[in-house]
């Protein structure tokens, strides 16, 4: 459906993008994942055809997307980071207008704008001037407005950022409305969370690189330790060396802060009752234990280096 | 066609929801046309057209004064006040009145001797308002003409004239003959004409010399008959300052539009950039020409402007005005990098281009060598235009050099703003 290949762009020396590739399957949603400055919005800018790149290309169903009046485009709906609406027109004639923009008009449109704003909940304030919009309706129609030309790929830059997290569930369940639908969605975000629950596959970006392009269990396979093991003994103290630990079958490494031990565990369940029975039997009595489960926020430590909000 | 015609829409739409923008472009230069018209002359027109004041002070209270006194009063372009020496130097000063005059005790009998004999001539004192020099130019030459009647009247007819003649001819009897004999056939021949009409009452015709020739004056403004509005040119002059800043407005929103982010979204459609920089040049130009005709078409109900010469010609540097307008904004969006910088030099850049268009100082009182450098400002040609096709009442041929030079400022603007315009977005 969607191939990206080799996509190179730089600003003057500072390469934003440097040789990115993917694809991404009919109805098939993946995420962008990347810090800030990563070059998330730059691919996708080159995906939608707003930019040039310096090499490499973009295939929608094997053809290029190139030039301005491309009818590729009218396959791609691009939801921008900006809030990109007109704030002193109406919900309505900013749809009317982006309707206009793929050739759509009359009852089309009309019919179009309709299933758009029911799909965002925003059909009883479509005669409303979108100044008037709270930040998460502005979102919603930002992404409504991408909606009316039926694209089968939509490329979506942070829809939810700087919402509130009961509009954000609304986008959420939009989404998941759109996916159902059998569209192709590329979904940018930094919040492992909303990666981890839309997302079939996803795509790591650092420093304009693809780093990782796996599925979630394919991520959380690469950890070299993928499960943590977190027991409160009852006397720390007792436990002079943790790492006798690693004699345990399964054990990769042990470590002691105050009376937390934390065990790390090649799998949980062939690991976990060795390591209990031999607290137990050496006389380490514990009062608690939980086990901590991997999640991209450790992947993406793991494979950068560095946290994914903060760096 | 549906994409450019929504375009074009949204544009008019946003246009006509800003409060400010139809304020400063409608309201603004009617409100401020209107005041350069009252100031340049629209006040007096029906009233008074006109007239200066002249302060007089007659000293001498004679024939020839008084004389004097009725030709200037006669005059319809004068206001004649009559006045005391403190007086007239007191308003002069003030400025209450441009110029006033001296007779001297006297004049008339010094004045008719100084004509025929090399004898003192007596002065007349002129006072004058140095912020007046037109006027005060104009009054010395008609006091000149007057005084010249009026001494030439009793010289060759009146009493002081008789006087006079044998006054002289009393004089030359020192002389000798041969060098006074031409001299002395003259007056004796001018006192026995004294003689014959002063015994001929009923005969008698007013003597003297007068000025060769009378001036007919007829201003050619317009078609015969019809006056100079100085509204016509501060409307128009008052329009085109606005829509100009109307295009600065139009230039600045397309930088908005791009920090918005709404060029992704135009930018991700198959649209053209083409048609997208082509709409916006066709919807300024509709507000530019919308703003004109509500501009004249208020100054035709309230100051009688009118479009005097050709219509469609008026049209045409309209429309004209209007396309270089919105390259204008065209330009200013490819220049500018933010907003906020493009504003403060486009203001400057607009006001100079006012300024040297003749929009608030008509052009025709600038220096011979900036009539000729202003041609070079766009916005010159569109006043020259309006003037042109309103009170100066020309054909439409007279508007093709104006329209055909709006164009290819339009022309030159919109091919740079292609040029240089940063299509990737941000
Ligand atoms: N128009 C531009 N001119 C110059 N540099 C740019 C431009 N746009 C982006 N960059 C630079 O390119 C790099 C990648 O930016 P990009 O916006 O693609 O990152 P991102 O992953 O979308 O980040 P964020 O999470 O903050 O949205 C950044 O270092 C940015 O400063
Ligand atoms: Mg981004």
């Amino acid at each position: 459906m969607l191939q990206a290949q080799g996509l190179k762009k730089a600003y003057g020396k500072l390469v934003a993008v440097d040789g990115i590739s993917f694809e991404v399957n009919k109805g098939e949603t993946i995420g962008l994942l990347g810090p800030n400055g990563a070059g998330k919005t730059t691919t996708v800018s080159m995906i939608a055809g707003l930019l040039a790149p310096d090499a490499g290309q973009v295939l929608i169903d094997g053809k290029p997307v190139t030039g301005d009046t491309n009818p590729v485009k009218r396959k791609i709906g691009l939801v921008p980071q900006d809030l990109a609406l007109y704030d002193e027109l109406p919900a309505l004639a900013n749809l009317e207008l982006f309707a206009a923009l793929y050739d759509i008009s009359g009852a089309k449109a009309s019919k179009a704008i309709d299933a758009a704003l029911e799909l965002v909940g925003l059909r009883d304030r479509a005669k409303d001037k979108v100044a008037t919009f709270s930040g998460g309706m502005k979102r919603r129609l930002n992404l409504a407005a991408a909606l009316l030309h039926d694209p089968s790929v939509l490329l979506l830059d942070e829809p939810t950022v700087g919402v509130d997290p009961q509009s954000r569930n609304a986008i959420f369940d939009n989404l998941e409305t759109l996916k159902s639908r059998g569209k192709t969605l590329v979904y940018t975000t930094h919040y492992m969370e909303e990666a981890e629950r839309l997302c079939d596959r996803i795509v790591i970006v650092d420093h304009g690189r693809v780093v990782a392009n796996d599925t979630l269990a394919g991520l959380y396979r690469r950890l070299p330790a993928t499960n943590k093991l977190l027991i409160d003994l009852v006397d720390g103290s007792k436990l002079s060396d943790p790492s006798a630990l690693k004699a345990v079958p399964g054990v990769q490494s042990a470590e002691l802060i105050g009376n937390r031990l934390s065990v790390w565990l090649k799998d949980l369940s062939d690991g976990a009752p060795g390591v209990l029975a031999w607290l137990a039997t050496g006389g380490h009595p514990f009062d608690h234990v939980s086990s901590e489960a991997p999640n991209l926020e450790t992947v993406f430590l793991t494979l950068t280096g560095r946290s994914l909000r903060d760096s | 066609m549906t994409a450019f015609l929504a375009l074009v829409r949204k544009d008019i739409r946003i246009f006509f929801q800003d409060r400010r923008a139809v304020i400063m472009s409608f309201v603004a230069p009617i409100l401020i046309g209107s005041f350069f018209g009252y100031v340049f002359g629209g006040a007096s027109r029906s009233s008074d057209p006109g007239r200066v004041t002249v302060l007089v002070v007659d000293q001498e209270a004679g024939a020839v004064s008084k004389a004097i006194l009725s030709k200037l009063t006669a005059n319809k372009t004068l206001a004649v006040q009559n006045s005391t020496l403190e007086d007239a130097k007191q308003l002069v000063r003030k400025g209450k009145a441009p110029v006033a005059i001296v007779i001297p005790p006297n004049f008339g009998k010094l004045a008719t001797q100084a004509m025929f004999s090399g004898r003192e001539r007596p002065k007349v004192q002129v006072y004058l308002d140095p912020s007046h020099q037109m006027e005060s130019s104009m009054i010395e030459g008609m006091l000149t003409g007057y005084v010249m009647e009026a001494v030439s009247k009793e010289a060759f007819s009146g009493d002081l004239g008789r006087a006079t003649v044998d006054d002289s001819l009393k004089q030359l009897e020192s002389v000798p003959a041969q060098e006074s004999a031409p001299l002395k056939g003259f007056l004796q021949a001018l006192s026995r004409y004294n003689q014959s009409t002063q015994s001929n009452q009923t005969n008698r015709r007013d003597a003297g010399l007068s000025v060769p020739f009378e001036l007919s004056e007829e201003k050619l403004t317009s078609r015969q008959g019809t006056e100079y509005n100085p509204y016509a040119h501060s409307f128009g002059g008052m329009a085109i300052q606005f829509i100009l800043f109307m295009g600065i407005d139009v230039g600045i929103g397309m930088l908005l539009d791009r920090q918005r982010g709404l060029w992704k979204r135009f930018a991700s459609a198959p649209l053209s950039k083409w048609t997208l920089l082509s709409s916006r040049a066709v919807s300024a130009t509709l507000i530019a020409m919308l703003i004109l005709a509500v501009v004249f078409a208020f100054a035709r109900i309230v100051f009688g402007v009118k479009i005097e010469g050709s219509l469609p010609g008026f049209i045409a540097v309209c429309a004209g005005f209007g396309l270089m307008t919105s390259a204008y904004g065209l330009l200013i969006a490819a220049l500018g990098k933010t907003p906020q910088a493009a504003r403060g030099l486009s203001i400057l850049a607009t006001l100079l281009m006012v300024m040297l268009s003749g929009a608030w100082i008509p052009s025709f009182l600038f220096p011979g060598w900036l009539q000729s450098a202003t041609k070079l400002v766009p916005a010159r040609w569109a006043m020259d235009g309006l003037d042109g096709m309103t009170w100066r009442g020309l054909g439409w041929h007279e508007a093709v050099l104006p329209v055909a030079a709006l164009v290819a400022f339009a022309l030159i603007f919109g091919t740079i703003a292609v040029w240089r315009f940063r299509w990737e977005t941000e």
